[in-house]
């Protein structure tokens, strides 16, 4: 069977949930080949492993954290040249990610090959890995493959519930040999974002999110403490990020995180089609807003015409109460 | 010497109309208005600023689309850019990303540049993988998806918000970068500006003036297929009900009934 490229996204060695999703995703098409970059690939190789990569191909060296994209362009490359020793690898898979969409790029162009991004599915076909994607808000589905070269596909997160199908994940070492672009952008300095403590955004089971409604930064923790008895993530829209209430980084729309949870709770959002499509393909949606003709409530399951500083709070009550 | 900045914005259909594909499964370019992308007005946004700090700079602003897409170069040069390259060619329609990354290219070479500017990503396609694209093609540094930026010396440098961390960047000119709607908002056209713009020169180029073959290019040129595009199904009508005391308690319920507490 040919061989799938996954691009093993993680934190020294802990391997994040997407990739986990993707490695799930490969094995409907191939026989998924890990590729890490940076340190920790040991750590990372039993998680691969478990998860079906019957290889991983590990790469160390300062480039991969001191210089932007580049470095990892290079190290796909050498993958797909090694895994094509035994004919071209079926894929390369990748996250959605700010970063991984640019890998994807410049790795599709060196090899030839078409792009997809931000697929939601993945699966076999005649010609090839047929990627479903959402477009224009989520109002269409369509389905897409690359038509030329290794299709370079990169996957959004919660696509897929990873299973686990356990497989060799031998590791092997892969020479990477840097190109003169390599380190042309320095990253100068770096901060790692601090944990919250709750769920990633992307990969959370419920999310919380808050808009304008919420009136300022220190009403939030009626937000939180919802998400808190969910075991949610919290999120916001681009307006209560725009004032300064909660970080960009929790920002779901458009311009900030695609959420696709199966469940998601709106509190005083009013649904604008830019905030929509970073949600709309959650299962199970309900919102709480004071005003009925608010758009939000065309899309939810529930929803709660009222104040939300008197329904939220009573919501977390119940649950707290419920899960005793 | 002269700072050469090119700014690289697309005309898209309005994202609060309602989008369709066309026939050919492209995007259907009539049934809803067009306009220039608004992430890429961060982009002229941050290009004009980073000439207001030069002692000397042009900006130039370039699209590849529809004879429409003129209204978009009008916009950006009546915000304040100094010209504007239309590459127009019936060949183009269908084009991928991939596609038009050559196609952009090719224009900003013929054009030359210090510095090439792109948004976060179009509010059509919503790839995000443009600045990328060029920068390989050009084989010049990318430093994209800043929320802040600084050009100075010969170098750019500039925060990313990126998806764990939050990076500064630094890279020399000749360099490709984007900027996200974090920048800064971007400024109206005054009616001054509006005026200007209309005298300001726009040059037209097709795929001969680039050396491109038609066939690297368009539908038939693409490197993907979309083979289906359904409507989503409307989201059925669910449950409103008005608060009357009991709302967190009814929504409390709805939530046990679908197990999620
Ligand atoms: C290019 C572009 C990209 C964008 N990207 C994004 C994006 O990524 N994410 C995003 O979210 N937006 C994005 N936007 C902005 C988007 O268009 C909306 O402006 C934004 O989503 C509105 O946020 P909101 O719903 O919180 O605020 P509003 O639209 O002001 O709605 C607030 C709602 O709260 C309700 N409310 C007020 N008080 C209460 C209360 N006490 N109890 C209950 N309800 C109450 C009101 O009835 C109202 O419906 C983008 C816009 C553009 C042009
Ligand atoms: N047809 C186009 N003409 C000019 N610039 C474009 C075009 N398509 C994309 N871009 C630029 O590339 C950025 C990213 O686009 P995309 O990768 O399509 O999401 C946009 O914000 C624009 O700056």
């Amino acid at each position: 069977m040919a061989e799938v490229l996954v691009y093993v996204d993680h934190v020294d060695g802990a391997v994040r949930k997407p990739t986990l999703e993707l490695l799930t995703l490969a094995r409907r098409i191939g026989e998924p080949v890990a590729v890490h970059l940076g340190a920790g690939a040991d750590t990372a190789a039993a998680t691969l492993a478990e998860y079906g990569a019957v290889k991983v191909l590990a790469a160390d060296a300062p480039e991969f954290a001191d210089y932007l994209v580049v470095p990892k362009v290079d190290a796909l490359q050498a993958a797909c040249d090694a895994a094509s020793a035994d004919g071209s690898p079926a894929a390369v898979l990748l996250p959605s990610s700010a970063e991984g969409k640019e890998i994807a790029a410049r790795l599709a162009l060196r090899l030839g090959s078409g792009i997809i991004t931000d697929a939601v599915d993945l699966e076999a076909g005649d010609e090839g890995p047929v990627a479903t994607q959402s477009v224009f808000a989520a109002a269409f589905t369509t389905k897409s493959r690359v038509s030329k070269g290794t299709p370079v596909i990169t996957v959004k997160p919660n696509s897929a519930a990873p299973e686990a199908a356990p497989a060799a994940g031998t590791v092997e070492q892969l020479p990477v040999s840097f190109g003169e672009l390599a380190t042309g952008t320095k990253v100068v300095s770096r901060k790692e974002r601090e944990s919250t403590g709750r769920p990633e955004l992307t990969e959370a089971a419920i999310v919380v999110s808050g808009g304008r409604g919420v009136g300022g930064a220190e009403n939030f923790n009626v937000v939180e403490a919802l998400a808190d008895s969910l075991g949610a993530a919290v999120g916001a829209s681009r307006a209560a990020v725009d004032a300064g209430w909660y970080p960009h980084s929790s920002q779901v729309g458009q311009t900030g995180k695609t959420v696709s949870p199966q469940l998601y709770v709106a509190a005083g959002i009013s649904g604008a089609i830019q905030h929509r499509a970073g949600m709309q393909t959650s299962k199970t949606i309900v919102a709480v807003n004071k005003d009925a003709e608010a758009p939000i409530f065309d899309l939810v399951d529930y929803g709660v015409v009222g104040d939300l500083f008197e329904v939220v709070p009573q919501l977390t009550e119940e649950v707290t109460a419920r899960k005793g | 010497m002269s700072l050469r900045i090119v700014v690289c914005v697309k005309y898209v259909p309005d994202a609060t109309g309602d989008r369709h594909f066309a026939e050919d499964l492209t995007t259907d370019r009539d049934a809803v208005d067009g306009l220039l992308s608004e992430l890429d007005e961060y982009a002229v946004e941050q290009a004009l600023q980073i000439a207001e700090n030069a002692d000397d700079a042009e900006v130039t602003v370039l699209t590849v689309g529809p004879e429409d897409a003129s209204d978009a170069l009008r916009k950006a040069l009546s915000m304040g850019a100094d010209k504007g390259v239309h590459v127009e060619d019936d060949d183009l329609h269908g084009t991928d990303a991939i596609g038009t990354s050559l196609v952009i290219a090719k224009a900003i070479e013929k054009t030359g540049y210090d510095l090439v500017i792109c948004g976060m990503a179009s509010t059509d396609g919503t790839m995000g993988v443009l600045p990328a694209l060029l920068a390989e093609r050009l084989g010049v540094p990318q430093v994209t998806l800043l929320s802040e930026v600084s050009v100075e010396d010969g170098k750019i440098t500039g925060r990313r918000d990126g998806d764990s961390a939050t990076e500064q960047l630094e890279a020399a000119l000749p360099a490709v970068a984007s900027v996200t709607d974090q920048s800064g908002e971007a400024r109206y056209p005054s009616f001054k500006g509006i005026m200007a713009a209309k005298k300001k020169p726009v040059e037209s180029l097709d795929l001969d003036d680039l050396d491109i073959e038609a066939e690297e290019v368009g539908l038939d040129g693409a490197w993907t297929k979309v083979e289906d595009a359904t409507a989503r199904p409307a989201r059925t009508a669910g449950t409103v009900v008005k608060d009357e005391g009991e709302g967190g308690k009814q929504l409390a319920e709805f939530l046990a009934g679908q197990k999620f507490i």
